[in-house]
């Protein structure tokens, strides 16, 4: 038996703990590729801003971007959503109120995170200290969805917990091949002799370059890393997986018809993709946009249901009297 | 670090004379024996207590609501010969006190009787005529009290005050002993400390045996005000440990059956208990404050048709009232028919004319506390109060005496306090809780809070207090603890 309130604190932050790791993955990445490309490649840091859809929020601010602005806005920004140091605090805040349900180590782990981001939250705009940084960021939320995944019942909580963490990485997966590979793709006659190296990037910020190799074992192209990181069933950041995770906890809760059909229709989308592109070099940059733009619409979709079916229920409506 | 403690002129917990007490030996040598380490030892429970997350939360700040609970590694002993006594003194208090308030919403003999004037009744701001006529659970109101214990400085434990309504601290008690099992585990193996973990268990049993569907696996709730209480971390950490639900007032709904359900995931789902620790006023907007959000419109209706439990009841503030509290000894003799084991400390009813005359002209050596108050929030002492402050109470008093009682200043007992590396008295109290159920139950020990300000009396975590672990240990039984850099022998 979960409250929905509670229910709703851990789907949140479950969100926020993926966001937090995903960005500091792809700050990772970037800085090493930033590092080893040459300056005539015009790998600038504008893109990175792109890829998490924050942006607009940056150029509020800010007129020039720099490195360190921009590692500095998406790790320790205060004020917009994004941020590392901010999504750590919210899943903190998110998963206090919801301590009752919570294995207590999984909970001192995420104080100890929660401490630590602030401590060292300069360390992660200095290019000698980031790398080290971000490393230990990634490695505290694994060690929390370890934790939590070998000490909390797999019961509705860790369903909501699955489903958030499902559906902020394939957001996540989405708004890098959203924007980053658009820009690639945009950029496929200039015959770059690094787009294999950016498209190894975007493989690495998902931690899919290695399962690549292995799974699909041609050297990296535009199309093969678009199709894996989509279409994969089983990478767990492709966008096909992480349905698939979602389906399987809703599978889990009462209720779940309304959200395993938006999840169904997600899917859809997913397989048509293939037929977008018979010429076998990958969707026009501006075709994958919109075809980024409607997944992105199909999780928001999924994420209303959610909250229409579980977490606002309205009394009146809904009453279901169970025997205790 | 030892050599030259030594206390004001009170009580001290732990030495007199510069040697340990009775049941206070092994702990003593232990702890002298550390030498500097203590300061570690120190350490180690702060980052202990931040890694547990152990927080309370002051009002006043908007931005940074947690802070680390302040801790003082240097445990408060009390020799379970003692401990019995208090124990029973404490039961003793509670029954007369449940006696006191069913009998107040009942037949209201004691007021008949003249035991208590009716004008301390009429002029009381925490009775609920809402509550008169109502019969909770086996005729308990206050299943829950927190009673704060003082020392005077000839050894005498008074009991200071009793909390019926929400009263709090008790998961601090049960956060400190896991720090100091953490800190001092070498020290646990070898002295009988009596364990305190069995809190949650006794009161999920009590909680349990007053629903109204006997026979089910009850659904209990504890109700909370929300993560900017002050006590959020006790009721999250209670829910948990009794495996009951934490709620909030917008987690519950009273349907038409004037039952009360949990929003949940599958749909409405009955709760039966909700050990409630949002105040009286704001547990029903139907009946008490409207402008309440923390409550569930609707509860009292529930309550009064015997449809969900409400522990502690609503309307059992009247009795933690402190007029009221004056009465305690002669509420005792009255129900029980026996003398008070645990004396209250002298009180002055400021609404009394000859009290209060004598309480103005004595301002110096007084405690003035507002009748309806908690927290340590108003209390004047004389023995620090500035002029400003004295004609500032003395108006206060004029103008609204029945709100007003006053004590003579107690001096309350220290315990070697490490502060800033050196160890130094400090003084304190103990709030053990009581669980009034089928089996009374009484905490062994309790939460020591300790004013960290040198000279201060006041104890109160909003206020510059912090707390020690408190150690029940019988010295009949307890071995003479090794010395920490000993191994274990080698045979």
């Amino acid at each position: 038996m979960l409250l929905s309130r509670v229910a709703e604190s851990v789907y949140w932050a479950a969100r926020y703990l993926e966001r937090a790791e995903a960005t500091a993955r792809l700050v990772h990445v970037h800085t090493e590729l930033f590092l080893d490309l040459p300056k005539a490649a015009g790998i600038g840091w504008t893109p990175l801003l792109a890829l998490t859809g924050s942006g607009e929020a940056f150029r509020d601010r800010h007129h020039e971007v720099s490195e360190e602005q921009v590692v500095d806005f998406l790790a320790t920004g205060a004020d917009h959503d994004g941020a590392i140091v901010a999504s750590i605090a919210r899943a903190h805040a998110n998963l206090r109120v919801t301590q009752a349900i919570l294995p207590i180590e999984a909970w001192e782990v995420l104080n100890e995170l929660h401490y630590w981001v602030n401590q060292t939250r300069n360390q992660a705009v200095d290019r000698r200290t980031r790398l080290a940084w971000t490393n230990q960021l990634i490695r505290q939320c694994q060690l929390l969805s370890g934790l939590l995944e070998g000490t909390m019942s797999h019961d509705d909580a860790y369903a909501f917990l699955e489903i958030g963490r499902g559906l902020e990485r394939a957001d996540m997966t989405t708004r890098i091949l959203d924007v980053q590979a658009g820009i690639l793709l945009g950029q496929r006659d200039d015959v770059s002799a690094y787009a294999d190296l950016t498209w190894m990037g975007v493989l690495r910020s998902l931690s899919a370059h290695q399962m690549f190799r292995r799974t699909v074992g041609s050297s990296v192209s535009g199309p093969a890393a678009l199709r894996f990181l989509l279409r994969d069933p089983q990478l767990p950041r492709s966008v096909e997986r992480c349905l698939i995770e979602i389906s399987r906890a809703l599978l889990e809760l009462s209720r779940h018809h309304q959200p395993m059909a938006a999840c169904a229709a997600i899917q859809q989308l997913l397989e048509r993709a293939d037929h977008d592109s018979p010429d076998g070099e990958g969707p026009t940059a501006t075709a994958l946009h919109e075809y980024s733009n409607r997944l992105q619409d199909g999780f928001a979709a999924l994420h209303e249901l959610l909250v229409a079916t579980y977490f606002q229920m309205k009394p009146s409506t809904s009453t279901v009297l169970l025997p205790v | 670090m030892w050599d030259d403690y030594q206390s004001p002129g009170c009580w001290d917990e732990l030495l007199v004379d510069g040697e340990p007490r009775d049941a206070c030996d092994g702990v003593v040598r232990y702890l002298m024996s550390l030498g500097d380490e203590l300061g570690a030892r120190q350490e180690a429970a702060e980052l202990a207590i931040r890694s547990m997350g152990i927080t309370f939360t002051v009002y006043s700040e908007a931005t940074n609501i947690d802070r680390a609970w302040p801790f003082d590694v240097i445990p408060r002993v009390i020799s379970t010969q003692e401990w019995e006594r208090i124990s029973r003194g404490l039961v003793q208090r509670l029954t007369a006190l449940n006696l006191f308030v069913d009998d107040l919403y009942g037949a209201g003999k004691v007021v008949a009787d003249g035991v208590l004037p009716a004008e301390v009744l009429a002029t009381s701001v925490n009775y609920r005529p809402e509550c008169e006529g109502v019969r909770p659970p086996q005729g308990v109101w206050a299943h829950i009290c927190g009673s704060d214990l003082v020392r005077d400085a000839d050894g005498t434990m008074y009991v200071l005050e009793d909390n019926l309504r929400v009263p709090s601290g008790v998961s601090y008690m049960l956060e400190n002993r896991q720090v100091t099992k953490r800190v001092f585990a070498d020290l646990f193996r070898d002295l009988d400390i009596h364990p305190v973990d069995s809190y949650p268990n006794k009161l999920a049993g009590l909680l349990a045996a007053l629903s109204p569907r006997p026979g089910d696996s009850p659904v209990i709730a504890v109700l909370t005000p929300g993560v900017y209480n002050s006590a959020y971390f006790e009721h999250a950490s209670l829910a948990q440990q009794m495996g009951a639900h934490l709620v909030e007032g917008k987690d519950l709904v009273v349907d038409g059956d004037d039952c009360v359900y949990l929003r949940t995931v599958d749909g409405l789902v009955r709760v039966d208990v909700i050990y409630r620790r949002v105040d009286d006023l704001f547990l029903d907007p139907e009946v008490f404050r409207a402008d309440s959000t923390l409550g569930v419109r609707g509860l009292m209706r529930a309550w009064r048709a015997g449809n969900v439990a409400l522990a502690n009841a609503p309307g059992v503030g009247v009795a933690d009232d402190k007029v009221v509290y004056s009465y305690v000894p002669a509420l005792i003799r009255y129900y029980l028919d026996e003398d008070p084991l645990i004396p209250n400390v002298p009180t002055l009813l400021c609404a009394d004319d000859s009290d209060r005359a004598r309480v103005l002209s004595h301002l110096d050596e007084m405690v003035v506390k507002p009748a309806d108050g908690s927290g340590g929030y108003g209390v004047f002492v004389g023995s620090t109060a500035t002029a400003d402050m004295k004609d500032d109470v003395r108006r206060r008093v004029e103008a609204n005496p029945r709100s007003y009682i006053a004590q003579p200043i107690i001096r309350l007992s220290t315990a070697p306090t490490l502060c800033d590396g050196r160890i130094a008295p400090r003084h304190l109290d103990l709030r053990p809780f009581i669980l009034s159920g089928e089996q009374p139950y009484v905490t062994q020990g309790g939460l020591t809070r300790v004013a960290l300000n040198e000279g201060s009396l006041v104890v109160n975590s909003s206020q510059g207090g912090g707390s020690k672990d408190t150690w029940v240990i019988d010295p009949s039984v307890s071995a003479p603890p090794r010395h920490p850099h000993e191994g274990h022998s080698q045979s």
